[in-house]
């Protein structure tokens, strides 16, 4: 850390003893709080046998398994959707023809702007649809409209030479997309994509407040049962770390991706999207790269 | 039309729940945020790891599941608080980290050289974080805070699928009031977009005001 920041040189022997001292008593404070949670957790009965034994049946694990796989199919269809919507609204936006690209803008700007649960209210409540495909519908407008900004900003971070060197060769536009700047832009938006993926796979949990049977909604139908003592905190335990770690993966993925496509040649005429302190928010900006 | 003016008081109490949620949330998570992006950037190593491990696990919640856990979990603690209460604490704490990203980036831009040469001028640690690397990362973080707090605000219609009075709940009463609800949502929306578009023309001010100029 020290010597990365404009914030301190590195440290002399005196500054070392210092803040070695710190760090024992910042590690004696958070022990301590650490252990204030384990004994409220000891001291409400959370690790008590009734509240843990539903996970040991196989009808409950069955259920938790079956929300799990309902979460993963709304993401797998959300998220192929999403990029089929984005790539069409992309070119939309890229396009030569002004009524094209306006709407195309229009579209994008209102889906970005609306909060995704009201797009998926909407679609459950007003058209009546099923809660699988309200769901799949919501995610894939907003990451659909996200996506597709994420892929313009792409194709316009290609340096200026390549297009200019295709259409000097004698490609059409439609030539010069696809051979020259879309494979380009691609490789470099591919971890900033995966980041946006990221944010739909979390956006899935939004089904549970419509009633679609996934992983959460599983989890509240255990957590709310009075034979096993209302096992709220187990459940939360047992289902936060499944979660967390899924979009963990699909995020370290993302920084992987990230390092390989740097390094790789085929990027040399774009700057390569890290994803930044704005990914994984719902809501967020969309990561842009630097313009060359 | 008529559904706006029929119920315009429960529209406006909607909109100015969501208003006061997205003030109180934004007002914690600047406050946690900027605490946890000084944990990440001490010389402390486990104050690091604490801000570390607070960033990568909230970062990876879905909303959903932290509105569960806080909502629905935190009674079983004894702690019982209005709901409203809980919305805001699980919203603030879910845009800290964020926020923390944001502020922490924006600090990594202040150039070391601006840092030594401050302490080569004698400034004290305090001087040098006041005067020198805080003003010129303010500067370069409001673009960042400014989407993530928008994103805050449009976060916070989870809070009313959660039963706490906000602009997204008000759907349920009026439904059950038998208006006619694709115009129910068209309003709603329009207020979301206020409170975005407001949002947004906030941080613009502010950027052209003590933005980077470029």
């Amino acid at each position: 850390m020290t010597g990365t920041t404009a914030l301190y040189d590195i440290p002399g022997p005196r500054t070392r003893q210092r803040h070695r001292l710190y760090g024992v008593l910042a590690t004696a404070v958070l022990l301590g709080l650490i252990a204030w949670i384990l004994y409220l957790l000891f001291d409400t009965g959370q690790f008590t046998y009734t509240k843990w034994m539903p996970f040991v049946y196989k009808g409950i694990q069955e259920l938790l398994l079956r929300g799990l796989g309902n979460t993963l199919k709304a993401f797998a269809i959300a998220a192929a959707l999403s990029l089929v919507l984005g790539g069409v609204l992309a070119v939309g936006r890229l396009s030569d023809h002004r009524p094209v690209r306006r709407a195309a803008a229009v579209l994008v700007e209102f889906f970005r702007a609306m909060p995704v649960l009201v797009m998926i209210f909407f679609i459950f409540v007003a058209l009546k649809a099923q809660p699988l495909t309200a769901l799949v519908a919501g995610l894939t407008l907003y990451n659909g409209s996200v996506l597709a900004e994420v892929l313009r900003s792409g194709v316009n971070a290609v340096e200026r030479g390549q297009r200019e060197a295709a259409f000097a060769l004698g490609m059409r536009k439609t030539q010069v997309m696809a051979h020259v700047l879309v494979p380009q832009a691609v490789r470099a938006m591919l971890p900033a994509v995966i980041s946006q993926l990221v944010v739909a796979l979390k956006d899935t949990s939004l089904g549970y407040l419509i009633t679609y049977e996934e992983f959460l909604h599983a989890g509240k139908l255990i957590a709310s049962n009075l034979d096993y003592d209302l096992p709220f905190i187990p459940v939360v335990m047992v289902i936060s770390p499944i979660y967390i770690g899924m979009c963990m993966l699909l995020s370290w993925c993302a920084v992987r991706v990230s390092r390989r496509e740097q390094r790789s040649p085929r990027t040399g005429a774009v700057a390569v999207a890290t994803p930044g302190p704005g990914a994984l928010l719902p809501g967020g900006e969309p990561p842009t790269v630097p313009k060359p | 039309m008529n559904v706006l003016t029929d119920n315009f008081s429960l529209y406006a109490r909607g909109f100015l729940g969501t208003v006061e949620l997205t003030v109180y949330a934004g007002l914690l998570a600047l406050a946690l945020g900027f605490l946890m992006a000084s944990f990440r950037v001490a010389p402390v190593a486990s104050l690091r790891a604490f801000g570390t491990v607070w960033v990568t696990v909230l970062r990876n919640t879905p909303l959903t599941l932290l509105f569960f856990a806080v909502v629905l979990g935190l009674p079983r603690f004894g702690l019982v608080l209005p709901f409203r209460v809980f919305a805001v604490l699980a919203l603030g704490c879910y845009t800290s980290a964020f926020i923390c990203e944001a502020l922490r980036a924006g600090i990594n831009t202040v150039p070391r050289g601006q840092g030594e040469a401050a302490r080569s001028l004698g400034m004290t640690f305090g001087q040098t974080l006041n005067l020198v690397v805080l003003p010129q990362a303010f500067r370069s973080v409001i673009p960042p805070v400014g989407s993530t707090l928008i994103a805050l605000a449009k976060n916070s219609a989870i809070a009313g699928a959660f039963s706490v009075t906000e602009l997204l709940g008000t759907y349920k009463t009026l439904n059950e009031l038998g208006y006619d609800i694709v115009w129910t949502f068209v309003w709603i929306a329009l207020g979301y977009l206020i409170i975005t578009l407001a949002l947004s023309a906030l941080f613009h001010a502010l950027e052209r005001t003590w933005g980077v100029a470029r």
